[in-house]
């Protein structure tokens, strides 16, 4: 039931710790547009990308791909290798995960533009090393349904018999830590530094302040 | 100063088309918001606009919606949309510049990842997701963090036959697509200076496809001269003190980077991809790598490309049949694109078998195709001449490949599925090379037929 909930309700405020099981997408260089194809992008707002999440490679897999077995139908922490997002810096391909029910994603490394997307949503990505990556999906494969944490403020994942350091740069850290990932509130607090730089730019009065 | 480090930075052109903007909107209403800078906020329709019959309403009811959300968007919001029929609508990274929108030293931003193309201003420009065009929306800035910066220092001049595209596609298969994560690439040295404005948005478009977050090319004589008269360049007086201005943002001669690469453009071959990443490229005189040959990280992925594009490691990429023929794209859909591809085409036909179709990235770049007559010479080839758009780019549109087609294609990205069909192949190539295909219907040396002709 708590799983059920979880996927109903985005991150919200701080976010310190994620629980629950893991799912595993093993491969480099995924791309956003593997994440939703782009015909899935003819939407004007982003409820229905749940569903749609991986779409094309379920079709190939016909059920046998992770996001459709049933072992992996609560997880909401994604284990995932190198170079995770590249492409296309559609933020359907978050939205979509996130619609589905990942809440963190542990991976070697991340495009940079789907990281940023992940962290505007709450959706931390943590980074590790390769062997950690091997023996977390080791440990999964073994016992797919065991409960893992993902500790934020300890970077850390952990089962209940091992843990393994994670990384996330410490200004994105204290962002989730402190809920002030959402970014707008932020910008809008420093509305008088934003005028100041407008008024040093000398492209916005047509150059007339330049000597 | 922000939380966590970051840095808010100001936005001096904020681009919106219609895919990615309407949640942003959305989510600006329910935060009672208007749009800060209206003025610095410019809009277009590229992604889902149909390339054949543009008459409204779209055939297709959700491309349709989401044109008149856009509309509607910018009509509440006091923005300049580029729209259908106004003379000046296309991609959004060819209208920016053709109107002189896009300058140097400005920051532009888009809810597109090949914002980078404007980097060929010595602009600092990249992509974005929804929630930052709602912040860049609601406050004209967004959090970002420094990027280290590489240059890459081009030697020599390209070869005849060798092009932008070229260039890029060799970059991007010798640093990888994970090499520029982190960073912000500066394209520079003799090769890079010869390169025209067009050639060079070629290049710093496909950055992006290096994992750079963008890229850029500082300003010179040709930037000025290419701004010098468009539709919102400054004029009279401005015009000057702009110049000194923009002059004063190259980097310095003894400029400290985080790293440097150089590489020698006249060793540079006409470069295809054969895989499912941008990073995924041969010389047309190579062969196709054996797995085993590459390095760890890379293997995996080539034996994942093979299966996909039902290739064989050792064999040629020259002589692979090709279905399709697309020109077109923010990568290559300009005008001197269009010509290139046209002195090749002209007084040659499609190949049988082959569907050839050439889409201009803008109505400007339609009109002066057509006005030079390119129309005709692609038409009497036996290519289909579309109106402006994306098309098969990423097929969000009518324009998509079927089954397991295998498309030549000028665009920027050959992942699984881009073009439209779960199961379609995508050799990305200069235009020229594209052309060439069309006219052979296989992978051909563009060299080839250049010789032929003079
Ligand atoms: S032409 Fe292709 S890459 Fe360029 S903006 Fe359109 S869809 Fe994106």
């Amino acid at each position: 039931m708590e799983q059920q909930n979880l996927k109903d309700t985005f991150p919200k405020g701080c976010i310190e710790k994620i629980t629950g099981s893991c799912l595993v997408l093993p491969g480099d260089d995924i791309d956003t547009d593997r994440i939703i194809p782009a015909r899935f992008l003819k939407c004007i707002n982003f409820e229905s990308l749940g569903e749609q999440v991986f779409a094309d490679d379920r079709i190939e897999k016909n059920g046998s791909h992770p996001f459709d077995q049933t072992t992996n139908k609560d997880a909401s922490i994604l284990v995932v290798n190198e170079n995770f997002g590249c492409g296309s810096s559609r933020e359907h391909a978050p939205q979509a995960l996130m619609r589905w029910g990942i809440r963190a994603i542990i991976g070697q490394s991340f495009a940079e533009i789907f990281f940023g997307n992940c962290l505007a949503l709450g959706i931390p990505c943590m980074t590790t090393s390769a062997s950690s990556i091997r023996a977390i999906q080791k440990e999964i494969h073994n016992q797919p349904n065991q409960v893992w944490k993902v500790d934020i403020a300890n970077c850390l994942i952990k089962n209940i018999s091992r843990e393994w350091k994670v990384n996330i740069e410490t200004g994105f850290q204290e962002m989730l830590l402190k809920g002030q990932w959402d970014t707008t509130a932020q910008l809008l607090s420093k509305k008088n530094e934003l005028i100041t730089t407008m008024n040093k730019l000398p492209y916005l009065n047509n150059f007339k302040s330049m000597s | 100063m922000l939380s966590g480090g970051a840095t808010q930075i100001f936005v001096g052109l904020h681009l919106i088309h219609e895919v990615t903007s309407p949640q942003a909107f959305a989510a600006l209403k329910e935060l009672g918001m208007k749009v800060r800078c209206p003025d610095r906020t410019v809009a277009t329709v590229d992604h889902i606009v149909p390339t054949t019959d543009q008459s409204r309403p779209f055939s297709d009811p959700l491309a349709e919606e989401m044109l008149l959300t856009l509309e509607k968007n910018c009509q509440n919001h006091n923005i300049k949309l580029y729209g259908l029929g106004s003379g000046n609508q296309g991609i959004v990274h060819v209208i920016a510049p053709e109107l002189g929108l896009t300058q140097p030293g400005m920051t532009v931003v888009c809810g597109d990842s090949h914002t980078s193309t404007h980097g060929a201003f010595g602009a600092i420009a990249f992509g974005i997701g929804t929630s930052q065009v709602r912040d860049v929306l609601a406050t004209q800035s967004l959090t970002m963090n420094k990027l280290k910066v590489r240059r890459i220092w081009i030697d020599g001049q390209l070869n005849q036959g060798v092009y932008a595209k070229d260039l890029i596609l060799h970059i991007i298969k010798t640093l990888g697509v994970k090499g520029g994560v982190g960073y912000a690439y500066e394209f520079a040295g003799p090769a890079i200076e010869a390169l025209s404005m067009e050639e060079r948005m070629t290049i710093c478009n496909m950055a992006i496809e290096g994992g750079a977050r963008c890229g850029y090319i500082n300003p010179d004589e040709i930037t000025f001269d290419y701004l010098q008269g468009r539709i919102h360049s400054p004029v009279g007086s401005s015009w000057d003190k702009a110049i000194h201005w923009w002059r004063k943002l190259s980097s310095d001669l003894d400029a400290v980077y985080d790293d440097e690469i150089k590489f020698d453009a006249s060793k540079i071959s006409p470069t295809v991809t054969w895989g499912i990443t941008p990073g995924q490229g041969i010389s047309i005189e190579e062969l196709l790598p054996y797995p085993e040959s590459l390095e760890d990280k890379d293997k995996q992925i080539a034996e994942e490309a093979y299966k996909y594009m039902k290739l064989k490691p050792g064999s040629s990429i020259k002589d692979v049949q090709i279905d399709v023929c697309f020109i077109g794209s923010c990568t290559n859909g300009r005008l001197s694109d269009l010509e290139i591809a046209a002195d090749i085409v002209k007084g040659n036909k499609v190949a049988k078998g082959v569907k050839a179709f050439v889409v201009p990235g803008s109505e400007k770049v339609a009109n002066d195709a057509i006005s030079k007559g390119l129309d005709n010479v692609f038409k009497d080839a036996g290519f289909q001449w579309r109106e402006p758009g994306c098309s098969m780019c990423l097929a969000m549109n009518p324009d998509r490949l079927n089954g397991s087609q295998i498309s030549a294609s000028s665009s920027n990205r050959n992942f699984k599925g881009r073009q439209g069909s779960a199961n379609g192949r995508t050799l990305l190539m200069s235009p020229a090379m594209v052309a060439a295909a069309a006219i052979t219907g296989k992978v051909s040396d563009v060299r080839n037929l250049l010789t032929q002709q003079s």
